[in-house]
């Protein structure tokens, strides 16, 4: 297989497909533990790894339905493998019961999905954003999500080896909401040799086993806990039960409030380190197309075209969806005449970019939910009925 | 030689969890002595075990217990379980899980976890309902006994989950109830030591919800209906089809091997390996 330059000197240059470069990417994380379940637009990232992961002594397994993968991957990466799955609106939706789960027992892990168009079956293999709100929302109760969106093939293969250093370091899962564009769009990259990629890997107990071991401590100052590997002789418990350090049930109204808001507290507070984005001439920007993923590939079109003009356009794409990133509007509204929120979907991110500007500045959307991307000649006249 | 005092297992179980949350008579501790007593008597590595649960009265059981375990969401054991197991395939790893979590909402992942015929042992703790939730039907409910949820008598049929096991593909099939106590042990042994998918059903008794609805209160009743309604394996093949309607059979339903899952798997991992 090609996966090393042949001669390792030269840059390892190669056209690559999005879906391919994830698999890639994850490889080149440390990924040995991949299941899933077949779904167009995601299945060629199932399709490599079914070949790959043995060669890299990894395992690959296709399982019955979305929520068995689901718990195969949290399983293995229970027992310290780094694991994923990859999946589709559909299967996402059914994978949101075991995403929860892993949020509560801080079990890392990346979930990939390829957005296509819904709700329900929807468009199988036509492009959509809108899971956004789900990557957030999706399972019940009350905890934090760390969601990137990829733009193009490139980025696919930087963020998912950055969701996985998340996952690590964060002890959460971490979504990669790719979309059919990107997922299925070929582009020229560049491979970075492996002493390149920063490699998070999840710190273990910094003590022999021993009865006393609480796994689920949290260190300061990054608030996550050592939990062990299983298999590694700590006879520690893991439960979907609101629990107490120990590991154990707990009702108690202090123990709930603890657990609950450290979950948070351990990503909200290193919000500046977790949301990426791309900004491009914001500084004197009167108006800012503010996208994610493929859509932010129009925007950047329009504000380089607008440049040439002379129109004093700026550009926002959004890496990191969630936490989302308040911190750039809450200094831009300020600054700016009006953001236009461009997005394959009916509204999603421009709720949150209205929450945080909080009149300050025009916030306007350009939502499609046609199943076709959004072309900077649509951008183009919705800007036009903003002036 | 076996002895039937707690202190050959007390070490087994973690007592600062103790006391359990399930009700007086209720044949979980039963089941949950005859799983220790056979990890005792197989002598496995505590630090080697790992077991996984899903949700419910009996998935509550590995709270007690002194190894890694896993109380995963309602169903969903097996998945968790594959996935400890492909990843870590040097571990012994066994599900605890109920009637309506294996058989219902866990049904998929119970038949194809056979189908592969991955190693990991399966003990179903049936008590004919949903007790943690106050005794509603599952699939192995008995046709016409009552439920809250079947208040006029159970009009579906249930699973054998034996056959149900053996037609799926698991390797070892076998079932016990909770009167058969030390037969239970030499089963779950069995299970335990044969290399690839055992499922290991145990009737057992919740006299609180499911017996008081169907004339058996108590928990000695209970314990008095599988006596009296269980024959051993080799006996009921010799009944009529008629007799066979009235009895469960007990004992060691099906046994064979075949390949299992992480050694086949192991073996193009071996070939492949660093092959890029």
């Amino acid at each position: 297989m090609n996966s090393a330059p042949k001669h390792p000197e030269q840059p390892d240059i190669r056209l690559m497909q999005g879906n391919r470069a994830c698999a890639e990417a994850a490889l080149a994380a440390g990924m040995r533990f991949f299941a899933g379940y077949p779904i167009t637009p995601s299945s060629e990232i199932a399709d490599f790894l079914a070949s790959a992961l043995p060669r890299h002594g990894g395992s690959f397994i296709q399982m019955e339905d979305e929520i068995a993968s689901m718990g195969a991957v949290l399983g293995a990466s229970l027992t310290g493998v780094k694991a994923m799955t990859a999946t589709s609106g559909p299967g996402f939706s059914l994978k949101q019961e075991l995403i929860g789960y892993a949020a509560l027992c801080e079990i890392p892990c990346v979930i990939v999905n390829v957005q296509r168009g819904g709700p329900s079956t929807g468009l199988p293999t036509s492009p959509a954003q809108s899971d956004v709100m789900q990557s957030k929302w999706g399972s019940h109760g009350d905890y934090p999500m760390v969601v990137l969106a990829p733009s193009s093939v490139k980025e696919t293969y930087e963020l998912t080896i950055q969701a996985f250093n998340f996952a690590e370091m964060l002890r959460t899962p971490v979504i990669l909401l790719s979309d059919e564009i990107t997922g299925h769009l070929y582009e020229k990259i560049t491979i970075p040799p492996p002493e390149a990629v920063p490699v998070i890997t999840r710190r273990s107990p910094r003590v022999a086993p021993n009865a006393s071991y609480k796994p689920y401590l949290p260190n300061e100052p990054d608030l996550v806990p050592d939990i062990p590997d299983i298999g590694t002789g700590f006879h520690f418990h893991t439960t979907g039960l609101i629990h107490t350090p120990d590991g154990f049930p707990t009702r108690e109204p202090e123990e709930v409030r603890a657990l609950i808001t450290r979950l948070h507290d351990k990503i909200n507070s290193r919000k500046h380190e977790i949301c990426l984005y791309e900004e491009r001439n914001t500084g004197d920007a009167e108006l800012i197309l503010c996208s994610f993923g493929a859509s932010s590939r129009s925007c950047f079109q329009v504000v380089e075209d607008a440049r040439k003009e002379g129109r004093k356009i700026g550009g926002i794409g959004l890496k990191t969806l969630w936490p989302f990133p308040d911190f750039i509007f809450h200094k831009l509204s300020s600054s700016v005449k009006a953001i236009l929120v461009c997005e394959m979907n009916c509204g999603h991110i421009i709720g949150e970019v209205e929450r945080v500007c909080e009149g300050r500045c025009r916030v306007e959307g350009l939502g499609k939910c046609t199943g076709t991307m959004i072309t900077p000649s649509e951008i183009e006249n919705a800007i036009k009925r903003i002036k | 030689m076996q002895s039937n005092g707690l202190s050959e297992i007390k070490h087994l179980l973690r007592t600062h969890r103790l006391p359990h949350i399930w009700c007086p008579g209720c044949g979980n501790g039963i089941i949950t002595q005859a799983f220790l007593r056979a990890v005792r008597r197989l002598d496995l590595d505590p630090d080697k075990i790992c077991i996984v649960s899903g949700i419910g009265c009996s998935s509550r059981v590995v709270e007690y217990l002194d190894f890694d375990t896993v109380h995963t969401a309602h169903g969903r054991a097996i998945p968790f379980a594959t996935g400890i197991k492909i990843a870590r395939p040097e571990l012994n790893v066994v599900v605890l899980a109920g009637d309506g979590d294996i058989a219902a909402i866990g049904g998929n992942h119970f038949i194809h976890g056979a189908r592969r015929n991955i190693d990991i042992t399966v003990i179903i703790f049936n008590n004919s309902n949903y007790g943690m939730t106050g005794g509603q039907y599952s699939p192995l409910t008995l046709f016409g006994e009552k439920a809250t949820t079947a208040p006029y008598g159970m009009v579906e049929q249930p699973f054998d989950m034996c056959e149900l096991a053996r037609g799926a593909g698991a390797t070892f099939v076998a079932r016990s109830t909770t009167w058969h106590a030390k037969k239970l042990v030499d089963l779950i042994v069995q299970g335990v030591e044969h290399r690839g998918f055992s499922s290991i059903e145990v009737i057992t008794g919740c006299h609180v919800n499911y017996g008081k609805r169907n004339c058996r209160e108590t928990a000695v009743k209970m314990l008095q209906w599988q006596k009296e309604h269980s024959v051993p394996i080799e006996r009921f093949h010799s009944m009529t089809e008629e007799e066979r309607k009235k009895y469960f059979p007990v004992g060691i339903i099906h046994s064979e091997t075949r390949p299992e899952y992480t050694e086949e798997y192991a073996k193009i991992t071996r070939i492949k390996r660093d092959d890029r």
